[in-house]
C-alpha cells in the first residue's frame, strides 16, 4: 500500500530524483566541518521566525492606540502567549547572531571562492535583510525604548548624503515616527521582508546545493573524508537543532522578553536610548566620531565609510580571490580578524558606554 | 501728578534713542561706594528696559556737568529716605497703563498690600527698621523674581527673609522667635522645594504673603493651607476640631497637629504612639483617644497591604514576568490610601471607612495577581525542565542513532577535494 501511494507520488513529483540526490549528498568532514551547522542553525531559526511570528498575527494590532496593549495581551491573557513573543524576540537576536558567525566561518574557511561568490553575495543580502527584520520588528510592540531607538536609527538614515531625507522619509511615512510609521514598519516586517527573504534562501540554498560543501584550502588535496548528507550528517544537524531549540526555550522561559512602557511621544527619551546590540558597534562609531572632520561632516564620513565596507565586504569573492581562483588566505584572514575585532570590541564599548 | 510724569516718561522710552546716560558714565570711573551702584545697575531689569538711575533719583542724566546733572531744580533727589521708597516704586509699579508695556500680566497693588502689612505699617508709623522694597528685591541689581539670582526668587526667599528674620539682634525689640527659618529647613515643604526642586512648594511668602506680609491669624490659618491642600481644609472646616481649635490661643487650625514652619511628613505615628499628637488632649480610652487608635490602625493596615502587594508584583516582575495591569491597579490602591488621609481630616472615623474598604480590596487584589504570576513563573520552569529532559533524551537517542548507523564506517566515503 505505501509503496503504492509512494509510487504515485513519484510519478507526479519525481520523487525519485530527489531520492537520488539526498542518496548522493556529501558533507567534507575536516577540522572545520563543525562550523557548517551554523548556516543550518540560521535556517532553522528562521523557520522558528516565521511559525512563531504567524502565531503572533492571530493577536497583534498594528496601531500606536492598540499595539502596545496588544503585545500586552498576548503577553498576560493568550495561552501561552508569553512564550511565543518570548521566542519569537529571542530567536530574532540568536538567528542574527548565528549569521553573524555563519558569514566568518565562511570567511575564514575561505568558501566565498569561485564559483561560490553569488552563494556569497546572497548571504550578505540575507544578512542585510536579517537587519531590517530586526529594526523594523523591534518599533512594533510600540513601546518607549522601541519608538526612540527607531526615531534614532531614522535619524541616522536621514544624514545619509543626497537621499538620506528621503529615505527618512519613506521609511516614517513623514517627518517623524509616528502612526505611518508603525504600519509600514509592520508591512515590511510581516509581507516585504519575509517574501524577498524566503525567495533569496531558497535561492542561497540551491547554490549550496548545486555547489556542494566548500572544502577549507589547508585541507590536503589528496582527497578528503566525506560524510553521507543523508542520515550522518542531517541526524546531527537534527541534534544541534534540537540544542538550539532547547536554549530557546530556556531563555524564554528564564529571561522573558521584557514589554517596558507604551511609547510616549512627548515624554522625553529614556536615559542611555541605545539600538539593538546589532546595530551597537556602528552606533558607537558614529557617537566617537567628531562633529567635523575637515570639512565633511563626521557622521556623513561614517555613513560613507560604512556604505563603502559592506560594498567591499560584499565584494571579497573579487578582491580576495587570485586569478588562478586561489583565495588570498592571508589577506582575507586579516581582514576578517580585523573586523571581527572591531564589532566584538565596538559592541561591549557601545554597551557599556 | 502722576499723569504728567507719565507723558514725559513713556514717549521718552518708546521712541528716542537711548540717550548716553551720564550718571552711569561719571559714577564708573569713580571709587568707593559711589561707583557701586553704576557697575551693579548692569543687571537690573529696570535699566535692561530702558530706565536709568534718574528715573528713580531725578536729576539730568544728560548732562555731563554734575552741577546741572544733580540739580534739585532738575528733580535731583539724591538717596531716597527709606520712608519714600515704597512710594517711589510704586510711581511705576502701581500704574496699570506704565506696567501694561513692559510686564502687562504684572500687578500693581503692591504698594497698596505693603500699606497693609506689618513692615508697612510699621514704617508709616515711623520705623524704618523695618523691610522696605529694596530690602527684598535689592537696590540697584533688581532682577526678574523668575531669575535664580533675585534675592525673591523662590529658592532665595527663605535666605531674604531670614536676612532680618533670624537675626535675634534686630528682632529683640518687637519679640518675635527667630527660629522660623531654621525649623523650615527641617520641613517637607523645604524639602519639595530645595530638594525636589518644586518650585510651586510653599516658602515663606506663599503662606504669609509678599507684600502684605503678615503672620495668618487664628481664623485664617486654615484658609492659608487650604489654599493648597483644599480638600483638607473643607473636611477640617466641618470637623468637631475646627471650633476647639480655633477658639484656642497661639494659633490654632492646622498648626495644632502640624506645627508651622517645621512641618513633617505625615504619619500615623500622630495618630498612635509615644509621639501622638491627639493623646495631648485625649486622655486614654476616651472616645477621641479610641477614635485616633482605630484610624491609626486603619491607615497602618492599608499601608501594609499595598506594601505586601507591592513587594510581591516587584519580586514577580523581577522573574520577568509581565504584571504591569497589576502594578497600575495598585496605583488605585495608593489613591485609596490618599483618600482614607484626605478623610482623616473629618475626624470621624466612618468617612474613613469607604477608601480604606476600597484600598484594602485593591490590595488583596493585586496580591492575587503578584502570587499567580509567582506561581506562573514556577510552573514555566517546571514546563522548561520537562521540555529540556525531552530534547535531551531526543539529543542521546539521536546520538545513539548516530553511533549505531556509523558503527561499521558506514555513511563514509573519501573523495578528492572540492574548492
Amino acid at each position: 500500500m505505501l509503496a503504492k501511494v509512494s509510487h504515485w507520488f513519484d510519478d507526479r513529483l519525481a520523487l525519485s530524483g530527489i531520492r537520488e540526490l539526498m542518496a548522493h549528498k556529501t558533507v567534507p568532514v575536516h577540522s572545520a566541518t563543525r562550523w557548517y551547522y551554523f548556516g543550518g542553525i540560521t535556517l532553522f531559526l528562521f523557520g522558528v521566525q516565521v511559525v512563531t511570528g504567524t502565531l503572533l498575527l492571530f493577536y497583534y494590532r498594528p496601531t500606536v492606540a492598540e499595539g502596545f496593549d496588544s503585545v500586552r495581551f498576548i503577553m498576560t491573557r493568550v495561552e501561552f502567549g508569553w512564550l511565543i513573543r518570548s521566542i519569537h524576540s529571542w530567536s530574532a537576536n540568536l538567528m542574527i547572531f548565528a549569521a553573524f558567525v555563519h558569514m566568518f566561518s565562511v570567511v575564514f574557511t575561505h568558501a566565498y571562492r569561485p564559483p561560490r561568490e553569488l552563494t556569497w553575495a546572497s548571504g550578505i543580502v540575507l544578512l542585510g535583510l536579517l537587519l531590517g527584520f530586526g529594526f523594523s520588528g523591534y518599533l512594533l510592540p510600540w513601546n518607549q525604548i522601541s519608538y526612540f531607538a527607531t526615531k534614532v536609527g531614522a535619524d541616522v538614515a536621514a544624514s545619509t548624503p543626497g537621499i538620506g531625507p528621503s529615505i527618512a522619509r519613506i521609511l516614517r511615512g513623514g517627518e517623524d515616527v509616528g502612526a505611518p510609521t508603525l504600519t509600514r514598519f509592520f508591512a515590511l516586517h510581516v509581507m516585504v521582508l519575509p517574501m524577498i527573504t524566503a525567495a533569496l534562501v531558497v535561492f542561497h540554498v540551491l547554490l549550496v546545493q548545486k555547489n556542494g560543501m566548500s572544502t577549507p584550502p589547508w585541507v590536503p588535496a589528496s582527497g578528503v573524508r566525506q560524510m553521507k548528507f543523508f542520515p550522518n550528517f542531517f541526524l546531527r544537524e537534527a541534534m544541534v537543532w534540537y540544542g538550539t531549540l532547547a536554549v530557546l526555550g530556556a531563555l524564554a522561559a528564564i529571561f522573558p522578553w521584557e514589554l517596558g512602557e507604551k511609547a510616549d511621544p512627548f515624554a522625553s527619551a529614556p536615559k542611555g536610548i541605545r539600538p539593538e546590540w546589532y546595530f551597537l558597534a556602528q552606533f558607537y562609531t558614529l557617537k566617537l566620531l567628531p562633529s567635523h572632520v575637515w570639512f565633511i561632516e563626521g557622521e556623513l564620513l561614517g555613513l560613507a565609510g560604512f556604505g563603502i565596507l559592506a560594498v567591499g565586504w560584499a565584494l571579497l569573492p573579487v578582491w580576495g580571490v587570485r586569478d588562478s581562483g586561489e583565495a588570498r588566505t592571508r589577506l582575507v584572514s586579516g581582514v576578517g580578524i580585523f573586523l571581527a575585532t572591531y564589532l566584538v570590541v565596538f559592541t561591549i564599548l557601545g554597551y557599556l558606554k | 501728578m502722576r499723569l504728567p510724569l507719565l507723558f514725559l516718561i513713556v514717549p521718552a522710552l518708546l521712541y528716542s534713542e537711548p540717550a548716553k546716560d551720564n550718571c552711569v558714565v561719571c559714577h564708573t570711573v569713580m571709587e568707593g561706594p559711589i561707583q557701586r551702584p553704576a557697575l551693579l545697575i548692569k543687571d537690573d531689569v529696570h535699566s535692561a528696559n530702558g530706565l536709568s538711575c534718574a528715573d528713580c533719583h531725578g536729576g539730568d542724566r544728560s548732562s555731563d556737568d554734575p552741577s546741572v546733572a544733580m540739580n534739585k531744580a532738575k528733580g535731583f533727589v539724591g538717596k531716597p529716605s527709606r520712608k519714600a521708597i515704597p512710594e517711589l516704586c510704586a510711581k511705576c509699579h502701581s500704574s496699570p497703563d506704565l506696567m501694561r508695556r513692559y510686564r502687562p500680566r504684572q500687578r500693581v497693588d503692591q504698594f497698596e498690600l505693603y500699606k497693609t502689612s506689618v513692615h508697612g505699617k510699621r514704617l508709616a508709623a515711623g520705623d524704618e527698621n523695618v523691610a522696605t522694597c529694596v530690602d527684598c528685591h535689592s537696590v540697584h541689581d533688581i532682577r526678574a523674581v523668575k531669575d535664580a539670582l533675585s534675592p525673591v526668587h523662590p529658592l532665595r526667599i527663605p535666605d531674604t527673609c531670614g536676612r532680618c528674620h533670624s537675626d535675634a539682634k534686630r528682632m529683640a525689640k518687637y519679640g518675635i522667635p527667630t527660629n522660623q527659618v531654621q525649623e523650615y529647613r527641617t520641613s517637607i515643604h523645604w524639602n519639595a522645594v530645595f530638594k525636589g526642586g518644586d518650585l510651586s512648594a510653599p516658602t515663606c511668602v506663599s503662606c504669609h504673603g509678599n507684600h502684605g506680609a503678615k503672620p495668618p491669624q487664628v481664623e485664617s490659618v486654615a484658609a492659608v493651607c487650604g489654599s493648597c491642600h483644599v480638600l483638607f481644609e473643607q473636611l477640617y472646616q466641618k470637623s468637631p476640631h475646627q471650633p476647639i481649635f480655633s477658639a484656642a490661643g497661639g494659633g490654632g487650625g492646622c498648626i495644632v497637629c502640624h506645627s508651622n514652619h517645621g512641618i513633617h511628613l505625615p504619619s500615623t505615628a500622630m495618630l498612635v504612639g509615644p509621639k501622638a499628637v491627639c493623646a495631648q488632649c485625649h486622655e486614654p480610652s476616651t472616645a477621641g483617644a479610641n477614635a485616633a487608635l482605630k484610624m491609626g490602625g486603619w491607615l497602618d493596615s492599608l499601608g501594609a497591604s499595598l506594601t505586601h502587594s507591592k513587594e510581591v508584583l516587584a519580586r514577580a516582575e523581577s522573574s520577568g514576568m509581565e504584571v504591569s495591569e497589576a502594578q497600575t491597579r495598585l496605583l488605585e490602591g495608593q489613591d485609596d490610601l490618599i483618600k482614607a488621609e484626605v478623610a482623616l481630616h473629618s475626624f470621624h472615623p466612618e468617612e474613613m471607612h469607604k477608601p480604606i474598604e476600597a484600598g484594602l480590596a485593591v490590595a488583596d487584589e493585586t496580591l492575587r495577581a503578584g502570587q499567580a504570576a509567582l506561581k506562573e513563573k514556577d510552573f514555566r520552569r517546571f514546563g522548561l525542565a520537562i521540555s529540556a529532559l525531552f530534547i535531551a533524551i531526543t539529543v542521546v537517542a539521536l546520538w545513539l542513532l548516530i553511533r549505531r548507523t556509523e558503527m561499521n564506517g558506514s555513511g563514509y566515503v573519501t573523495v578528492p577535494p572540492k574548492n
